[in-house]
């Protein structure tokens, strides 16, 4: 190699060049992500702050409770009674139906919303015009199972509505203004993203912590997390869950309860014939009629009456005059 | 002075540093103590710390800033600080030479020849950088800072502080009043030992083969401005310099700029000024970086890449996380704390109570050489006035927090005190739970106000050899019917004679056939002869307030019950996890 002094200066320049580059580089990189006091105490994402509400304000408040051993028969029966379906859902809405799908356990042992009411309502909102109804639960066994087994999947599918399965990224952290519980919590917000009503779909059963699980506590599984820690305040969280939720309608179903062993069941021997179907827009109302079919009273249940200090509804069932209807 | 004498000092002057940092890396106020020593400057100096956690949290934490300075200095003339400032390299080169000095100079030379496994630190660097790489979280749990396994600085920081500062306390000369224990602490003796004693084989054998902040300054070191060549004429082609070369960097071939680490002996050997450090390249050609097969780049990048998401499937930073493990206080939630860790074990030294301690697989095979507290070693629990470990931490893993947050005072009022677990109690070993004896001494050091360990009064019935039949009263003494006691046994203040009318009076003393009473009965009081008396152990059964343990572990270091303690801590419920809370 000759000792070319000129070739010698070009190749240092360039040398010179690229460690100038990196030196700039390496420093601008530095500078921008210099943290001289690094990461806070905490990590929460922003909450949302609320659900919409999906309640209509001319349907007012209303209940009708249905007598009858069909289930179909009985929500069909009770919503005319309502002044129809029409009433509550319109063309164009998108519905979401909240069932309770909490375990992998068959329609015949009602530990969860009966198939065959999930599909007439399905039918009923998409008769009203109903541009698209899903169906959803955050259950407490594995979802896949508990769609598959307790028959609600496949109704809501041959339904033609969309079976929504929960996953990790469909839950949101969400912050109930002045709630001593939801704060910040995961919820299955999801779903709701773009639904104009709601309507939540709950079978009558006895629930060994709460006294009782009817459609209040169906909410319970739009939380996601590890949601059980809850049970260390359980009426409190159902009249939380309440007032989070105002939903377009609920149906609370008991055509057959489980009168004990709840909220699982498993036997037969749990379940009692009690051919009653409610339907209403005052959640907290038709828990409170829910009760007297557990041989409770509202009384009984302190989330009831939490629920209605929170503003979520009436306990007093009477004073909306129920319609009762004989199928 | 000759240039290697200027590169001896230099090296000798940091190592003198390094083991002064360490040393003082001791909670106090003394000149020897921690004051305001910057005991972390030579952690903060290594850029490969820097650069892998900006990679795993896209930011630079305060003094890693340092890094910027060494990646500057071999920028522009080459790594100076392997041959210069690296004490552990100091340590690899003097081994090295110890090794090597009563050879023959053929074998020198052999022991310093270029070796294409010197590649190797490439790809274990590509390896530990791809690892750490944080991918956004809706794709991959990624982000797993592992280059403290091998970046020397973390290393050799973490084998003086656990090793050889325990070893001196023993000896006597160390800076701790008490021998300190370090769970595991031969595995990373066996690492440090294994990489100083390669040196005796091929000299810097882990500077060459291993080290993966050797091949980022290696890397760096490619547009040096000023660097080692040969000169155009000369040189006899003698081989001597090439026989001291640390770096094994052929000198007189086509030298290995990126293997080069600035020792500068060649310089120093060369009888005839054929090398040169200058801004001119080689006379006989350069090498800038080692001949790197892309098929091993991508091996070793792609392995790394998948390293945390393949590990995490076993779920240890998930549900299958692991509650035995507590992290100080301050720690970040787990995925956060593995993307800063760098496992130099500056918290396990700095802790003033011994608390802290190298996880082995605890954590999972991420979360080797993390600190994890241990309750049975120490001297107490974690105190919960100390807020050290997290001021020390050169990362952030363990955040720099207050004592106000730790604690839960004023601003921090309204989260509460920190929480690093809860205490259980073992009702099934516990004195008072399971073999009626008094203790209490958990409740007695909770060290938390109100206690988070409370007591419920319970009495039960000692178990004695026969029942005991009374023959008489005597004012306070009762009289048994016949010889039933051991002698003392009941006149701790504990015991308590149930009488047949249900009245409870403390015994003060026993013989074997007598009971004293703390008062004299009355008439009405005395049992009647033949008439059946029990004697009670009064108890205090303590219960834990999860609302209130901070999860110190001072109960579980106290406990009597020694080899498995009664009263354990578990991470449940810990501030850092959302997911780890138990109680509303």
């Amino acid at each position: 190699m000759s000792p070319d002094p000129l070739l010698n200066r070009r190749e240092f320049m360039g040398r010179a060049a690229r460690a100038g580059a990196t030196l700039l580089a390496a420093g601008g990189i530095a500078a921008l992500a210099y943290d001289p006091t690094g990461p806070g105490p905490s990590f929460e994402e922003p909450a949302a702050s609320g659900l919409p509400d999906f309640s209509l304000a001319e349907a007012g408040r209303r209940m009708c409770i249905a007598r009858g051993a069909e289930r179909p028969r009985a929500l069909q029966l009770a919503l005319q009674a309502l002044g129809g379906i029409e009433t509550f859902i319109r063309k164009g809405d998108r519905v979401l139906i909240k069932v309770n799908a909490a375990f992998a356990s068959p329609p015949l042992l009602s530990a969860t919303s009966h198939p065959e009411l999930v599909s007439e309502m399905i039918r009923l909102c998409r008769k009203a015009g109903a541009a698209a109804v899903r169906v959803t639960d955050n259950p407490i066994n594995d979802p896949a199972s508990c769609f598959a087994l307790t028959g609600i999947g496949e109704a809501a599918r041959s339904a033609g509505a969309e079976l929504i399965l929960p996953e990790e990224r469909f839950f949101r952290p969400l912050t109930l203004k002045d709630a001593a519980l939801i704060k910040n919590w995961p919820v299955l917000l999801e779903p709701l993203s773009g639904v104009t009503k709601l309507i939540g779909l709950a079978p009558l059963k006895d629930h060994h912590r709460s006294g009782a699980s009817m459609v209040m506590k169906n909410w319970y599984g739009l939380l996601g997390g590890r949601r059980n820690i809850f049970h260390q305040d359980i009426q409190t969280i159902i009249a939380e869950l309440a007032r989070m939720v105002t939903p377009t309608l609920v149906v609370l179903d008991a055509t057959t309860t489980m009168i004990s062993n709840g909220p699982t069941g498993g036997s037969l021997a749990d379940l009692k014939e009690t051919r009653t179907l409610i339907v209403g827009t005052d959640q907290v109302a038709v828990d409170a009629f829910g009760a007297t079919l557990l041989g409770k009273t509202a009384a009984d249940l302190p989330f009831i009456a939490k629920a209605e200090a929170l503003g979520a509804g009436s306990a007093d069932y009477r004073a909306l005059s129920p319609i009762e209807v004989a199928a | 002075m000759r240039i290697v004498t200027a590169r001896r000092v230099s090296q000798v002057f940091f190592f003198v540093v390094f083991i002064w940092f360490c040393v003082v890396a001791t909670l106090g106020k003394e000149v020897w103590q921690l004051r305001g020593w910057p005991v972390n400057w030579l952690l903060e100096l290594d850029p490969l710390v820097g650069l892998a956690t900006l990679l795993s949290t896209r930011t630079i934490y305060a003094g890693l800033l340092w890094g910027l300075a060494t990646l500057a200095l071999t920028v522009l003339l080459g790594r100076v600080f392997c041959g210069w400032i690296c004490p552990f390299g100091a340590m690899h080169q003097a081994i090295g030479y110890l090794g090597r000095r009563s050879r023959k100079l053929s074998a020198q030379l052999e022991l310093n020849r270029f070796r294409p496994a010197q590649a190797i630190k490439y790809y274990v660097l590509a390896f530990f950088l791809a690892a750490a790489v944080l991918l956004p979280r809706e794709w991959l749990s990624s982000g797993s800072l592992q280059i403290g396994l091998l970046d020397p600085l973390p290393l050799v920081h973490r084998s003086v502080n656990l090793i050889l500062l325990p070893l001196a306390d023993r000896l006597g000369v160390g800076p701790a009043p008490l021998p300190r224990f370090y769970e595991g602490a031969g595995w990373i003796a066996a690492v440090f030992l294994a990489a100083l004693f390669l040196n005796l084989w091929i000299p810097r054998f882990y500077c060459r083969f291993v080290c993966p902040l050797g091949a980022l300054l290696g890397v760096l070191s490619r547009w040096a401005l000023w660097c080692v060549g040969r000169t155009e004429e000369g040189c006899t082609g003698c081989g001597l310099c090439a026989c001291s070369c640390e770096g094994a960097c052929t000198p007189t071939e086509t030298i290995r700029t990126s293997e080069c680490v600035m020792c500068l002996n060649c310089l120093d050997e060369c009888r005839h000024d054929a090398i040169a450090y200058r801004t001119r390249p080689s006379a006989s050609g350069e090498a800038l970086l080692p001949d790197l097969s892309r098929r091993g780049f991508v091996v070793s990048a792609v392995s790394g890449l998948l390293a945390a998401p393949v590990l995490r499937l076993g779920g240890v930073t998930g549900p299958n996380w692991n509650a035995g493990l507590i992290r100080p206080p301050g720690a970040l939630a787990e995925e956060d704390f593995l993307a800063r860790c760098i496992k130099c074990g500056q918290c396990m030294r700095v802790c003033p109570t011994n608390v802290i301690h190298p996880a082995s697989l605890e954590g999972g095979i991420e979360g080797l050489w993390t600190p994890k507290l241990n309750f049975r070693i120490g001297t107490s629990g974690c105190q919960h006035t100390c807020i050290a470990c997290g001021h020390l931490c050169p990362t952030a893993a363990i955040r720099p927090i207050s004592l106000d947050e730790r604690l839960g005072r004023s601003g921090f009022a309204g989260s509460g005190p920190l929480r690093i677990g809860t205490a259980f109690v073992d009702r099934g070993r516990c004195l008072p739970w399971a073999m009626d004896k008094p203790c209490i001494v958990c409740q007695e050091n909770c060290p938390v106000s109100p206690k988070a360990i409370f007591t419920r009064e319970v009495f039960n019935t000692v178990r004695t050899r026969a029942p005991l039949t009374l023959k008489s009263a005597d004012r306070s003494r009762l009289l048994l019917a016949a010889d039933a006691l051991e002698t003392g046994r009941f006149g701790t203040g504990d015991y308590h004679a149930l009488l047949p009318a249900g009245l409870r009076l403390r015994i003060t003393a026993n013989t074997a056939g007598t009971l004293e009473l703390e008062r004299a009965l009355a008439a009405s009081e005395s049992p009647a002869a033949g008439s059946v008396c029990t004697i009670q152990v009064r108890l205090q059964q303590p219960y834990v307030d999860p609302n209130l343990c901070i999860g110190c572990g001072v109960c579980e270091h106290e406990c009597p019950v020694l080899g498995r303690r009664a009263i354990r801590v578990t991470a449940e419920n810990e501030s850092r996890s959302r997911q780890h809370r138990m109680v509303l």
